[in-house]
């Protein structure tokens, strides 16, 4: 009898239902008898909603063509109601994007927008060399470039008045200044807020909380109706510029709240750390504190600036045509009366791409800046 | 302290801003252009075509002023203003002239300091029903079902009518117009009530346009006009009569094919239209071919009402009330003499 030596078997592959997607199915979608009916109910909502989305969107949408003719006929025979009518945003798209700005000096605007990208990317890609500087310049040359270019008036540009402006092009100028000047002056008033002094502490209290206690839509009709009446006569104030006015005053209050959480989140230990190295008022916050409080409340900041870019669409109130706003008064032409669900579909596409980017950038900024401070 | 001050400068500049707005026709010229405030969209009556030009009856009524005042129609800067904002535009000297489909009413007229120019449409509660209802006028609804939308002026004046007529009716309320126009599509009501300039644009939105009528019935009054200023008689005068010049081409039978071999006519009513006898435009401190230049560029008032909002449009108004006075309308201009 001979004693054989004891020899590993190789492992056993696992059972079907524990690999591949089997595994996954069981583990994602039917890991309990609840999440097996949620999962269930899931489908079936997909299964009722989806295809006609598919159709209506894709399948039996019109795409060619440059009249209204070409969404209401197939082949000449009138054809009612089965899909989207896109012809109707690609009719409109120049306008979608430009407003009224006119054509031939498009260009002014294409130039910022590319500056702008290269700018942008130069800040996320890894390994580019003075980013601070990038970021400076994005921060306060830029906007003063992108000004004068699109506004023109200087260097022998020709003049395009803010009444021309409009589409996604205002937008994301009235989203972009709110966003750059608001946070600034938000951290002002959040130090403010924090400070030993009474005055600076009572002003900055007064101001948060009173434009925090209207809404904006109050602070932008006020500044289109009621601010030309006070005014002497024959003072024109730009409404582009009453807006941003508007706009800044009331962001910067709700900024001002986010930061100071940020602040209120710091250990004290940190503030009489600086003060024990002899540090200045300016030099501990510049240095120690805000670094760290800002780092903290990115996804506040981001907040802000998401609702910030969706509620500059208010500035319809003062005849601003933003880009929603066109969509609406293209389907007010009578050539073209009865799209608006495919215009507002269209505007949700691209608020919806604008917000989740900006989204998206705030995760990779917590991503990068993240030094164990997160628990 | 300060407040108060910025208060009694702000009440100041209000009282007398009614005096003070004395040269709108200086300030136009010196601008070279007109200001002018219209809807942010109102189809037929003002919205930007493709090409971002604006269009429609409230529109060609600032290219009219345009004309008699610069020459030219095309030199209009257009103001988009909503309807909140309309009236303070207009008094705060932001624009020169409003266009926007507004009613004209006593309260209006007299405690905004502003004054009318006129009417360049006369709108009114109207019904729209399925055609194959067979229902030739209003006084046949004795019944029916209404849709209308919600908390509007429309529902009284629905309820007025229909008590005044000794006829029943079942009214269904939507809170949106399009949720109406869908409550009608679905065979919800017989019939859907609301302005009938809307009516015409509620229509087209219907799957099938022409299943449904606009009955002839006109049961509120609705008089849209341009607005100008009180305190400036001027251009009062230019805004009132560049409206008129509209009318009395078209009585006239003048249009923007046949004005210029017209300028020949031995008509004296035509040589006076067109300047080339008596001293109009210069009694309205215009030029003389202020007219001529009115109906070479913007057209008559057909012409207009044709190409924006009836037969030659999307949306088919009916002329109706808006038909010349001769031929069964109200549209009636003073003589021009």
């Amino acid at each position: 009898m001979s004693t054989s030596e004891f020899q590993s078997q190789p492992d056993r592959p696992p059972p079907n239902f524990q690999t591949g997607w089997v595994k996954w199915f069981r583990d994602n979608l039917f890991s309990s008898p609840f999440n097996t009916f949620l999962t269930i109910v899931a489908v079936y909502l997909l299964y009722l909603t989806l295809p006609w989305i598919l159709q209506w969107a894709i399948f039996e949408a019109d795409w060619v063509g440059t009249t209204r003719e070409a969404c209401e006929t197939t082949d000449g025979q009138p054809r009612y109601g089965i899909g989207a009518c896109w012809v109707f945003i690609s009719v409109r798209f120049n306008q979608i994007i430009y407003g009224f700005y006119p054509p031939e000096l498009q260009w002014r605007p294409n130039i910022i927008a590319i500056l702008l990208i290269v700018l942008l990317t130069g800040l996320l890609l890894k390994g580019v060399k003075h980013k601070q500087w990038i970021g400076a310049f994005t921060l306060i040359g830029f906007p003063i470039i992108a000004g004068i270019l699109i506004h023109g008036g200087l260097f022998g540009l020709e003049v395009v008045d803010t009444d021309q402006w409009g589409g996604l092009m205002l937008t994301l100028i009235l989203s972009w200044v709110g966003i750059i000047a608001s946070l600034p002056i938000g951290t002002a008033l959040a130090l403010g807020r924090r400070s030993q002094m009474p005055i600076v502490r009572t002003c900055s209290i007064v101001y948060i909380e009173f434009w925090r206690g209207v809404p904006l839509i109050t602070v932008l009709f006020m500044a289109s109706v009621m601010l030309p009446l006070f005014l002497p006569e024959g003072t024109e104030f730009d409404k582009l510029i009453r807006c941003f006015i508007g706009i800044v005053l009331f962001q910067s209050a709700y900024m001002a709240e986010v930061v100071r959480g940020g602040l209120q989140a710091i250990p004290k230990g940190q503030y009489e750390a600086a003060d024990a190295l002899g540090l200045s008022y300016w030099e501990k916050m510049n240095l120690i504190v805000l670094p760290q409080a800002l780092k903290i409340v990115i996804p506040g900041i981001v907040n802000t600036f998401i609702a910030l870019f969706k509620d500059t669409t208010l500035v319809y109130i003062v005849g601003l045509i933003e880009m929603l706003h066109i969509l609406q008064i293209a389907g007010r032409d009578s050539e073209w009366i009865g799209f608006d669900t495919e215009g507002y579909v269209f505007a949700a596409l691209l608020f919806w791409i604008f917000c989740y980017s900006m989204s998206h950038y705030s995760q990779s900024l917590e991503k990068k800046l993240h030094t164990g401070h997160k628990r | 302290m300060k407040f108060i001050k910025l208060l009694l400068a702000a009440a100041f500049t209000v009282s007398a801003s009614a005096g003070a707005f004395a040269g709108t026709l200086e300030d136009v010229k010196g601008n070279g252009e007109l200001k002018c405030g219209v809807s942010t969209g109102l189809p037929g009556f003002s919205a930007p075509d493709k090409d971002g030009t604006w269009k429609g009856l409230d529109v060609d009524v600032c290219r009219a002023v345009a004309a008699a005042v610069l020459g030219d129609a095309g030199k209009v800067k257009f103001v988009p203003l909503t309807a909140k904002e309309r009236f303070t535009a207009l008094q705060s000297g932001e624009i020169d002239v409003l266009s926007r489909n507004t009613t004209w009413t006593v309260t209006r007229d007299s405690s905004l300091g502003l004054n009318f120019a006129g009417v360049n449409y006369y709108d009114g509660q109207g019904f729209l029903v399925k055609k194959n209802l067979g229902v030739k006028s209003a006084l046949e609804l004795d019944g029916a079902s209404v849709c209308i939308q919600a908390g509007t002026t429309t529902e009284l004046n629905l309820a007025d009518y229909f008590r005044g007529n000794k006829m029943q009716f079942k009214a269904i309320t939507y809170d949106t117009s399009d949720q109406t126009v869908k409550g009608f599509e679905a065979g919800r009501c017989d019939v859907l009530t609301s302005d009938q300039s809307q009516l015409y644009a509620l229509r087209i939105q219907l799957k099938d346009p022409n299943s449904a009528a606009v009955l002839p019935e006109v049961i509120s009054k609705e008089p849209l006009g341009p607005v100008v200023r009180q305190g400036d008689d001027v251009w009062f005068n230019i805004v009132k009569w560049s409206m008129f010049a509209l009318v009395i081409a078209e009585e006239k039978g003048l249009t923007s094919k046949n004005v210029d071999s017209m300028k020949k006519s031995s008509d004296p009513g035509i040589q006076r239209v067109l300047g080339t006898s008596g001293e109009v435009g210069k009694n309205l401190m215009l030029s003389s071919d202020w007219a001529y230049n009115i109906i070479k560029q913007v057209g008559n008032y057909g012409e207009a009402f044709e190409r924006n909002v009836g037969m030659s449009s999307a949306l088919k108004i009916a002329r109706g009330l808006n038909q010349l006075w001769t031929k069964g309308g109200i549209q009636y201009a003073p003589p021009m003499r």
